[in-house]
């Protein structure tokens, strides 16, 4: 048999500008960091904020990462989304007020204890929520996004109302564990324990991610989907499984995000999903739609940027990551980091 | 006379409002080409994803190795053999070569003898393992969507306009490796308009109009009647 005809490339020198391109969405934390660093008068103070600020951006990242990946994947938008955070922080909370003795105790590892069986509690509860959430509410509106707006929308009012009969209409305040509480002393700065916590779980969870998505099946398999779904149906994967084990995972994680926001806000109540779901949108929003890698940059910048924002200039806090969404969409009105689509 | 691989009887599809398929009937012999004909718009495309289930047939059968199909999802569809290539190659851009091929061995693993041969006629598939498919010249996409197909062994291929808008050159590669495919003992149900490919590779040949099939029979009898070419399929065709 004739083989088709080969041939070798030719490779051009790229400019700095091209070798930079594909960075540049990369390299905006650091450059915000800087901008931090050049704002901020006391150095102490910008260490703090950006331990801060990373830390609330992975958080807002594992909240966000499912729900990127779920519209990617189906083009479902799930604003109930929220009601996953909300309940994952109530059940976590609640298996940590019944752990005092493992709470309160003076050592990392019951302490450590304590926070896993939370997490796994939380991740539980959310998981079996979501795959109930998508059967019921989800599943009838493939493809009609106005309803997925307005039913997602509801399944989060009815969860918070649940969430008020089962808990009660009382914000519930805790403690961390005794080892994660107070500051730990670096460079003048005092920077919270938790908050190093939070950023080294989140960088083990994302680094989790995308390893799954880049050397497992099941992850080439979501993201071929995200990419083009009905031709990866025409390969012989069952892509509606695939989609509900996504959304399911997806649950787990924004629960997992909900109990560790709740243990740095050290409240929870039952709107904290819905509030802190603005931030997840425009996370999920500027990254670009059904990108992981997105998500996470987009996730420290909204983080860093209200920390940087409330310390330099509170009332603007509030309106820093619209402005940030607003830029991002004006330079890449497909996020930053967008999946390519079939057409 | 054996019993055909595919057999579509009275299908017809519906996109929305619009009436594509309109009573489909057509056989597709074990072991050989068919080649599905026909002027832009008949309905050829249509045909084809309502086989592969992507559209679903709202009236009559379709039926694959003795067994209905019409009701049965994509994915039990293409894992009872059916091996698809789409008029656009559905190709994964942001996916490399690599992860192209690994994602159609739906078994498992790449049979590495497959794969090298599969290599001999694609040569480009292996300089460009590692890179993004979605940087692949538009004929090496098209190289790249067969070899997916073929990565392992189907009963059926179901391949639409691979030839559209490619290099000579690569259009005779291609035509190797079909009728490679055929000489392995698969049976394929290729789209194509330009009618020297259809000539040259096909065994019988349907022709469809508005929906229907409108003439079925041997290709060469269709190749050596230049009247009937002319009626069936009018000057649509590329020159033979």
């Amino acid at each position: 048999m004739t083989a088709a005809p080969d041939h070798t490339p030719t490779m051009e020198r790229l400019t700095l500008a091209q070798q930079i391109e594909p960075w540049i969405p990369a390299l905006l934390v650091p450059a915000l960091i800087v901008l931090g660093f050049i704002a901020i008068p006391a150095q102490s103070s910008w260490l703090t904020l950006t331990v801060s600020g990373l830390a609330m951006g992975m958080m807002i990242f594992i909240m966000a990462s499912g729900l990127t990946v779920v519209f990617g994947l189906m083009d479902v938008i799930n604003f109930g989304h929220g009601a996953f955070v909300s309940v994952g922080a109530f059940v976590g909370v609640t298996v940590l007020l019944l752990l005092p003795q493992l709470t309160g105790a003076p050592s990392l590892l019951a302490n450590l204890l304590a926070l896993v069986l939370a997490i796994a509690g939380a991740v539980v509860a959310t998981a079996l929520m979501g795959w109930g959430f998508e059967r019921v509410i989800v599943m009838p509106v493939y493809g009609a996004h106005l309803k997925q707006i307005l039913v997602t929308m509801g399944g989060l009012i009815i969860a918070e109302q649940l969430i008020l009969v089962i808990w009660g209409p009382d914000e519930i305040f805790l403690t961390r564990p005794e080892t994660l509480k107070g500051a730990v002393t670096f460079m003048g700065a005092a920077i919270e324990k938790y908050r190093l916590v939070a950023v080294a779980f989140g960088l083990v969870l994302f680094a989790a991610m995308i390893w799954v998505l880049r050397s497992t099946r099941i992850g080439l398999i979501v993201r071929a989907g995200v990419e083009n779904g009905e031709m990866v149906e025409a390969l012989g994967y069952r892509l509606r499984v695939v989609f509900v084990l996504v959304f399911v995972a997806g649950s787990a994680l924004a629960g997992l995000g909900g109990v560790m926001w709740a243990l740095y806000q050290e409240v929870v109540t039952a709107h904290m999903g819905q509030e802190i779901l603005i931030l997840v949108f425009i996370v999920v929003i500027i990254g670009g739609l059904g990108s992981v890698e997105g998500c996470f940059i987009g996730a420290l910048l909204v983080g860093l940027l209200q920390n940087y924002v409330a310390f330099l200039e509170p009332k603007l806090a509030l309106v820093s990551n619209i402005g940030l969404m607003m830029i991002i969409l004006l330079w890449r009105p497909q996020g930053m980091m967008p999946v390519v689509k079939a057409k | 006379m054996p019993e055909p691989i595919l057999r579509l009887a009275g299908v017809h599809t519906n996109i929305q409002r619009y009436h594509i398929l309109q009573g489909v009937d057509l056989e597709v012999p074990r072991g050989g080409v068919t080649m599905l004909l026909g002027r832009n718009g008949v309905g050829k495309t249509t045909t084809l994803r309502t086989i592969v289930g992507l559209w679903r047939a709202h009236r009559g059968n379709l039926t694959y190795d003795g067994a209905d199909i019409t009701r049965l999802p994509t994915p039990a569809i293409a894992r009872a053999g059916i091996g698809f290539v789409p008029e656009d190659m559905g190709i994964f851009a942001d996916l490399t070569v690599e992860e192209n091929m690994r994602l159609a061995a739906v078994s498992g693993d790449i049979d590495t003898a497959r794969l090298d041969w599969l290599f001999t006629i694609f040569p480009p598939l292996k300089t460009f393992w590692s890179g993004a498919a979605g940087n692949l010249s538009g004929g090496q996409k098209q190289m790249l969507s067969i070899a997916r197909a073929m990565v392992e062994e189907r009963r059926l291929y179901l391949i639409d306009e691979p030839t559209k808008g490619l290099a000579p050159a690569i259009v005779a590669t291609l035509l190797r490796a079909l009728r490679d495919l055929k000489d392995q003992g698969a049976s394929i149900l290729l789209v194509e308009q330009n009618f020297a490919v259809a000539r040259a590779l096909g065994d019988t040949c349907a022709v469809m109009d508005d929906g229907r099939i409108i003439w079925a029979g041997a290709m060469a009898d269709l190749a050596a009647d230049a009247g009937l070419q002319e009626r069936l399929i009018g000057l649509s065709m590329e020159a033979a």
